[in-house]
């Protein structure tokens, strides 16, 4: 699992870091939505990978050995909504600049005075 | 419970204000006041911290491993309240500069969004909890920056929202890996368990992941490019805060983890960082001598100067640290003075551009005076604070014996000069140019209060630099001996 898990992660990484190098702006958001997803795996992975245990018990007091550690995935909460509002705010960012410029492409970015 | 005011005011304030968005007058009166109790509070925590050491809440009443503890030291109460400070001036700025779509499009609520992320990322004691706090504070200037959203607004916040976020992958990716390997985010905790780690210097990949990720957010070579592409384009108040705050929160985070976390290879640490200090003053001085838009100038400065910054991190002594902690508050109020002279410089002529200004000084001296005090500070003349600042630092290389970096040091403050001198030549002592027609515009006067009230603070911190580096002489030690920071954490 953790091998699986550890592929999954490099190649969400590979395609987000392709994306951010396109030359295309939206690609670039979707290479920082890849770049988030990428990141809350490595949380979730470096928290410790324990299968088939709960994050929570109730009332049973001799068996919080046998817990996973709930901590990395309030962690990874926290960040995908911390994710999905930057996200949305790049989108609009990146839909009212196509409405300024009528283009979405990287060379719009650069000051030509 | 004082230490929880810091952080429950701004969003107070920020709520009131969001709600009473159309009415105008409120909005300005209304965040005048508010940063000025802002200011208030953060001055009584430094008070106290400074009489009575290093104060820690737990709210919640968890015990500081396992709940968020609030901590200030000397170094973050005299951060929280210089920026309280270099917004009050701001919201005094504001009025007479932001057109009114902007004010009322949400502008003050958002600069409280910003204060509050700020405060809480210098108090915290909480690795993850920290990360939150810089989200608050970057999502803050996001949209601070595209406010308006002009064309060249909207390319500007594209670049700086990408490398935000980028840098904030690299800090979270940094806080997971730490947690796995030592399973606390605890700073002190963190700091404690480091003290007897066994496990050897791989702790240095996590730290390698912090470090970029703040040398990003306070525009370190090479991660700096991202600022002079981003911070000329809102309006000047708006770069004028950015400039006063944001840069130094990241480099008030490297110090807290350096002195909390470098255990392992300081030696490294040591070298590594001061190269890149010395690479972040000499090549940022260099890139502002090439430009000619007065905001770029200084933006590149900004970068410059965040060197000398880490400088006194690199020199990891008393007095170096002291020094740069003096420094970092001249900083704070002298560049966000340049940027706000600059704006003046606008109001008056309408340009920016250097080639298009000229005569300044003869039509307005005493606008000439208002960036020539800032500017002579920034360059390093006595009796301004910049002097101090950079003798103090100097000083503290030469006891350290680090002669290579402090060499650098002085060649780039000639360069400083340069190119303050370069602005002041430009735009105030040559004659009008003959080919373009320069604006003769009237500068509104609480822009004008505003920048005199500034460059009044910067005298008078070079007036009072003896009482000021005795503060700076706490918080340095308070760096160079974190188990000040642990046992007041951990109640030990």
């Amino acid at each position: 699992m953790l091998f699986l898990l550890a592929i999954l992660i490099g190649v969400l990484y590979g395609a987000a870091v392709y994306l951010l190098l396109r030359r295309n702006i939206f690609k670039l958001i979707l290479g920082l939505i890849f770049l988030g997803h990428a990141t809350n795996m490595l949380l979730f992975v470096a928290g410790g990978l324990t299968s088939g245990r709960p994050a929570f018990l109730r009332g049973l007091q001799d068996e919080t050995i046998g817990m996973s550690d709930p901590l990395p995935q309030a962690l990874i909460l926290t960040a995908i909504v911390i994710g999905l509002g930057v996200t949305a705010f790049a989108l609009t960012l990146v839909y009212r600049f196509y409405k300024v410029t009528k283009t979405v492409d990287f060379d719009e970015l650069s000051e030509n005075e | 419970m004082i230490l929880v005011l810091p952080i429950i005011l701004p969003l107070l304030f920020m709520v009131v204000l969001i709600f009473t968005r159309r009415w105008l007058f409120f909005q300005q009166a209304f965040s005048l006041l508010a940063s000025i109790v802002l200011t208030f509070v953060s001055a009584l925590i430094l008070a106290d911290v400074y009489q009575n050491g290093i104060m820690a809440v737990q709210p919640g009443s968890w015990e500081a491993p396992f709940g968020i503890t609030l901590v200030a030291d000397t170094f973050s109460a005299l951060m929280m309240t210089t920026t309280s400070f270099v917004a009050i001036i701001v919201m005094i700025f504001s009025p007479g500069f932001i057109d009114k779509e902007r004010q009322t499009a949400g502008y003050y609520p958002l600069v409280f969004g910003l204060l509050m992320g700020v405060n809480g990322a210098l108090i915290t004691g909480d690795l993850f909890n920290l990360y939150v706090w810089y989200e608050v504070m970057l999502t803050s200037s996001f949209v601070l920056i595209a406010l308006g959203g002009s064309a060249e607004q909207l390319r500007g916040s594209i670049k700086y929202v990408t490398i935000n976020f980028i840098a904030s992958i690299f800090f979270v990716s940094a806080i997971g890996i730490l947690y796995g390997q030592t399973g606390t985010l605890n700073m002190a905790d963190l700091a404690a368990k480091m003290r007897t780690w066994e496990g050897g210097s791989y702790i240095n990949s996590a730290l390698m992941l912090f470090f970029i990720a703040f040398s990003v957010k306070s525009a370190l070579v090479p991660f700096f490019f991202w600022l002079p592409a981003s911070y000329h384009t809102p309006p000047i108040a708006i770069t004028a805060l950015f400039a006063g705050t944001l840069t130094k929160v990241g480099v008030y985070t490297m110090f807290r983890f350096y002195s909390l976390f470098v255990v392992f290879d300081q030696q490294f640490w040591q070298i590594f960082i001061l190269t890149l200090a010395g690479l972040t003053m000499f090549i940022g001085v260099l890139m502002a001598a090439s430009q000619f838009d007065i905001r770029k100038i200084l933006s590149f400065h900004i970068i410059s100067q965040v060197g000398y910054m880490v400088m006194g991190l690199g020199i990891f002594t008393v007095s170096g640290i002291a020094g740069a902690i003096y420094f970092t508050i001249h900083n704070m109020l002298s560049k966000t003075n340049t940027f706000l002279a600059g704006g003046l410089v606008y109001q008056r002529s309408g340009s920016y551009d250097l080639k298009y200004l000229g005569g300044l000084y003869k039509a307005s001296p005493f606008l000439a005076l208002l960036f020539f005090i800032p500017a002579m500070s920034l360059a390093g003349i006595p009796p301004l604070p910049g002097f101090f600042g950079k003798f103090f630092l100097i000083k503290g290389g030469f006891e350290a014996q680090q002669y290579f970096i402090t060499a650098v040091a002085i060649l780039t403050g000639l360069f400083t000069l340069f190119s303050m001198v370069k602005i002041w030549n430009e735009a105030y002592w040559k004659k009008e140019p003959e080919d373009v027609k320069v604006k003769n515009g009237k500068v509104h006067p609480s822009t004008f209060v505003a920048t005199a009230l500034l460059a009044l603070a910067v005298i008078l911190l070079g007036v009072f630099a003896g009482p000021v580096m005795e503060i700076s002489m706490n918080a340095g030690e308070q760096i160079v001996n974190p188990e000040m920071y642990i046992n007041a954490v951990l109640g030990r």
